[in-house]
C-alpha cells in the first residue's frame, strides 16, 4: 500500500519476535538503497563486526514495487563478510512483489537463532520455524524441503542458502526463488550466522489501486514502451550472453585468469548464440516483468552406466559465463553449464567463486600450490576437477579452501600469488575493457559492472581526462541510486528516465519524493559512502593488482600512469562523498 | 460467444503480468492474487508454470452453488457473470470450484475470470487467448 512513512517488520530472532515499525523518510530516501542504507544506520553497529548477531540483514522495496512494469527488484543490505564494510546486493524474482504484497518496505532482520530455522513472514503472520534437519543441505534439497514446509505457493518468494553461506564464505550468495541471488558481497553468509536457513516472503495482501487515471495512462505508457519497442529486446532474446562474443572481439574477455583477453579457437563454444541454439531450454522472468530476460540452459548428465541420465535447468547470464567458462579456459558452453550448477547447488556467488579458481589454477601451475592444498587436479578447461574444487570451497574442506573462500587476496596473500589475483575490489567482473572499467570496479560501491557506465566507455574512443571521468561515475552512481531506491531493474534505466520516474511517483500521490528526486539521490549516495567510510573503508588504500597492467585489449596495451592518475582522483573523490561534514551541511 | 483460454502455458515466463493485469482493471485492485488468472508454479519455478483460471465449465457449479444469484452462466459456452451487489461472501462458489479458479481475498469477496479478456495482451508470450470453445490454440505460427 502506498503509505508517506515506511512500514518495516523487524525481526528479533534472538527473542524470536517481530514488531512492526513506522519510519519518515521518504522524501529523503525513497525506498530501496536509501531504505537499505537509512535502516543501517539506525540498526547497525559500524564498530561490531559483521558476524555479530545485532546487525541487521536488510531487505528493502521501494515506492514503485509493484505498480509499474520492472520495478521487480529487492536490494539487501548487510555488513559485508568479504571486507566489514556496509554493503548492498539487489535480486529480483519474486522478492520484490512478495514483500509489496506482504505490506512491507522492509524487512529487517537481527539476532541470531539458538538452532537453524526458517522465517516466513506474510501480511497476517511471522513464524520462525525450528529447521536443524535443513543445516548442511544445499541449495538445491532445501528448496525441494522448503516448498512443502511453507504457507503461500504461488504467491510467495523463497530466498535460501546453501553450505557456503553456513560455513561463512565471504562470498556466499542468497538463493532468490531458484534462479536469482543476492550475489557478490557475501549477504549467504549474514544469513548463516544468523543460523537462518531461509525466508519465505507470502505475498497475501491486496491493495486498492490510485485513484484517478494518472495512474492507468502512466503505466499504459511504460508498458507499451517496454513491449512494444526494441529497448529491451536484448534482454529476452539472446540476453546478456550476448555480449559474451562482442567482448571477446574487442580483445575484452578475460580468459584463463586473464592471461588473455581473446580466444578465437574457443569463443564460438561460449557464445551467447551458441547457448542459445543448443542449451537454451526456455526464459523466466521476475514477477512484475514482461521482458523475461532469464535464460535458462538445459544441462544433462550421464550420471552411471547403461545410459543412466539426469537433467537441470541452468540460468545462464553474461558473468557466469565468463567467471565459470572463458575465465576457467572452457571453450563447451555444456561444461559451463555443469559447472554453473555446481556453484548453485553450494551457494557461491558464481563470479567470485570462478575468478577464485582461476586463480588457484594459475597458482597451480606456477608451483605456489599443489594438490595437497587443492585436493584436487585443476587445469584450464577440465571440469570434473573444477567440479570437486566447487565442493571443497562450499564446505571449506581445509585450511587452502578456507583461505579461498575469504577471498582470492586472502588466498594469493598467504601463497604469495597477488600479482595474478584477478580482484578489482572483489574478485572482477567479466569485462577486461580498460583502465576506467578496472579503476570504476575497484572503488564502486557494489564493484558491479552495473554500478557505473564504465564498461561501455572503454569501448568507445574517449580522452584521457581523469577529473572529467570521475565526475561521470559519480553522476553516474547518483543516477543509478535514485533507479535502485524505486527499486527498478537496472536494465530498465533506458525506459525508466528521471523524468518517467517522477511522473511514475506523482500518479501514486508521491509527488513531494518525485519533486525531490535529484537531491535524493545525492544524498542516498553520500549516505551510502558514509556508511561505508565508518565501517572501514579506505578509498585510497585499494590496489590494482599487476596482471592488469599487463592486459592488452583493442585499444592496446594498458597505460598504467593514466590507470593509477584516475584511480587516485577517484579514490579522492569518494572521501569527499563520504566524509561526515556532508551529513551536517544536508 | 469467445471464451478465455491460457492455451499455451508451456511458454509461460512466469512474469505474472496477466495477474497483475486483471487485478488492476478488472478488479481495480493492485495484486497478484486477488484475480480471475493466477499464475504458479506446478511445483517449484523449474517445473514451469500453470495458470489457476476458469475453465469455463457448462454448467457452472460455481453459478449451482451461490445461494443469492451473484454468479449465474453466461448465454452460452460455460463460465459465469458476476454481480457484486448480489454476493453475500459465503465463500460457497469457492468450494464449488473443482479446480479452485476461485479465490477469496482476507474479506472474503470471492474473485473468478468472468471471461472478459483484459488481461490477453499483457502476456509477452502470447500464452493467453479469446476464441470460441473447442477452437483455442488451433492456429499455431511458425516461429522466425
Amino acid at each position: 500500500m502506498i503509505r508517506q512513512d515506511f512500514r518495516i517488520l523487524l525481526v528479533d530472532l534472538s527473542i524470536r519476535k517481530a514488531h512492526i515499525v513506522d519510519l519518515p523518510g521518504r522524501e529523503t530516501y525513497i525506498g530501496g538503497s536509501g531504505l537499505a542504507a537509512m535502516l543501517f544506520e539506525k540498526y547497525g553497529d559500524t564498530s561490531a563486526p559483521w558476524g555479530d548477531p545485532g546487525q541487521p540483514l536488510i531487505f528493502a522495496i521501494g515506492p514503485l514495487t509493484g505498480y509499474f512494469p520492472l520495478m521487480s527488484k529487492t536490494v539487501c543490505g548487510f555488513l559485508s563478510p568479504y571486507h566489514g564494510q556496509y554493503a548492498e546486493s539487489h535480486a529480483g524474482g519474486r522478492s520484490a512483489l512478495a514483500l509489496r504484497f506482504a505490506d512491507m518496505d522492509a524487512l529487517v532482520i537481527t539476532g541470531k537463532a539458538s538452532v537453524p530455522c526458517v522465517l516466513s513472514v506474510g501480511s497476517r503472520h511471522m513464524e520462525i520455524k525450528d529447521a536443524p534437519f535443513l543445516w548442511g543441505k544445499d541449495v538445491f534439497t532445501t528448496g525441494k524441503m522448503l516448498r512443502h514446509m511453507l504457507p503461500g505457493s504461488g504467491t510467495r518468494s523463497i530466498l535460501r542458502i546453501g553450505p557456503a553461506g553456513e560455513n561463512g564464505c565471504a562470498y556466499a550468495c542468497i538463493n532468490v526463488d531458484t534462479y536469482r541471488h543476492f550475489g557478490r558481497l557475501g549477504a549467504g553468509s549474514v544469513m548463516g550466522a544468523k543460523n537462518l536457513k531461509a525466508i519465505a516472503i507470502v505475498g497475501d495482501a491486496s491493495f486498492p489501486l490510485p485513484e484517478g487515471k494518472e495512474y492507468a495512462k502512466c503505466f499504459h505508457e511504460i508498458y507499451n514502451q517496454i513491449t512494444e519497442t526494441s529497448m529491451m529486446s536484448k534482454y529476452h532474446d539472446l540476453g546478456t550472453a550476448g555480449n559474451v562474443a562482442a567482448l571477446d572481439a574487442l580483445k575484452s574477455l578475460p580468459w584463463r585468469n586473464l592471461q588473455a583477453t581473446s580466444d578465437p579457437e574457443r569463443i564460438d563454444g561460449i557464445s551467447g548464440e551458441k547457448f542459445a541454439k543448443d542449451m537454451l531450454l526456455r526464459n523466466t522472468a521476475c514477477s512484475g516483468c514482461p521482458v523475461g530476460c532469464i535464460h535458462l540452459g538445459y544441462l544433462r548428465e550421464k550420471f552411471m552406466a547403461d545410459n543412466r541420465y539426469l537433467y537441470k535447468q541452468v540460468a545462464y547470464d553474461y558473468e557466469p559465463i565468463f567467471a565459470l567458462g572463458s575465465m576457467l579456459g572452457f571453450g563447451d558452453g555444456f561444461k559451463v553449464l555443469g559447472l554453473m550448477d555446481a556453484v548453485e547447488r553450494e551457494g557461491l556467488d558464481c563470479m567470485s567463486g570462478g575468478v577464485a579458481l582461476a586463480w588457484a589454477t594459475e597458482a597451480m601451475e606456477k608451483g605456489l600450490i599443489t594438490e595437497a592444498e587443492t585436493l584436487t587436479p585443476l587445469c584450464f578447461g577440465e571440469a570434473e576437477g573444477y567440479k570437486a574444487a566447487i565442493r571443497h570451497l562450499g564446505a571449506a574442506t581445509n585450511e587452502f579452501y578456507r583461505l579461498l573462500a575469504q577471498g582470492t587476496l586472502v588466498a594469493a596473500r598467504h601463497y604469495h600469488g597477488e600479482d595474478f589475483a584477478c580482484v578489482l575490489g572483489q574478485e572482477m567482473a567479466g569485462y577486461a575493457t580498460g583502465e576506467t572499467f578496472f579503476v570504476s570496479e575497484t572503488l564502486s560501491f557494489r564493484h558491479s559492472h552495473l554500478d557505473s557506465s564504465a564498461y561501455s566507455a572503454d569501448q568507445k574512443k574517449q580522452d584521457q581526462d581523469a577529473g572529467k571521468i570521475v565526475a561521470g561515475f559519480v553522476k553516474d552512481e547518483a543516477s543509478r541510486c535514485i533507479l535502485t531506491s524505486a527499486v527498478g531493474c537496472l536494465f530498465g534505466r533506458g525506459v525508466y528516465t528521471e523524468e518517467r520516474l517522477k511522473d511514475a511517483l506523482t500518479s501514486l500521490g508521491l509527488q513531494k519524493v518525485a519533486d525531490n528526486l535529484a537531491s535524493a539521490g545525492e544524498a542516498i549516495q553520500k549516505l551510502r559512502w558514509r556508511l561505508r567510510m565508518r565501517t572501514g573503508c579506505d578509498p585510497m588504500a585499494a590496489r590494482i593488482p599487476k596482471r592488469y597492467t599487463e592486459v592488452v585489449t583493442w585499444k592496446g596495451p594498458i597505460d598504467t600512469a593514466y590507470m593509477e592518475e584516475l584511480r587516485q582522483a577517484y579514490a579522492t573523490r569518494l572521501l569527499e562523498l563520504g566524509r561526515e561534514e556532508e551529513a551536517a551541511g544536508q | 460467444m469467445k471464451t478465455f483460454f491460457a492455451a499455451r502455458m508451456e511458454r509461460c515466463i512466469g512474469c505474472q503480468s496477466c495477474s497483475l493485469a486483471c487485478a488492476r482493471l478488472v478488479h481495480k485492485r493492485l495484486s497478484w492474487y486477488t484475480a480471475g488468472i493466477r499464475i504458479g508454479s506446478s511445483g517449484g519455478i523449474s517445473t514451469g508454470f500453470e495458470a489457476r483460471v476458469c475453465l469455463a465449465c457448462d454448467p457452472p457449479p460455481c453459478a449451482a452453488a451461490c445461494p443469492t444469484g451473484a454468479l449465474t452462466p453466461r448465454k452460452s459456452d460455460g463460465g459465469v457473470k458476476q454481480d457484486r451487489k448480489l454476493c453475500i461472501r459465503c465463500g460457497k462458489c469457492v468450494a464449488a470450484c473443482p479446480v479452485n479458479a476461485i479465490v477469496q481475498d482476507e474479506l472474503n469477496n470471492p474473485y473468478m475470470c468472468i471471461h472478459c479478456g483484459r488481461c490477453v495482451s499483457f502476456c509477452p508470450h502470447d500464452c493467453l487467448e479469446m476464441a470460441e470453445k473447442g477452437k483455442a490454440n488451433s492456429v499455431h505460427e511458425e516461429a522466425e
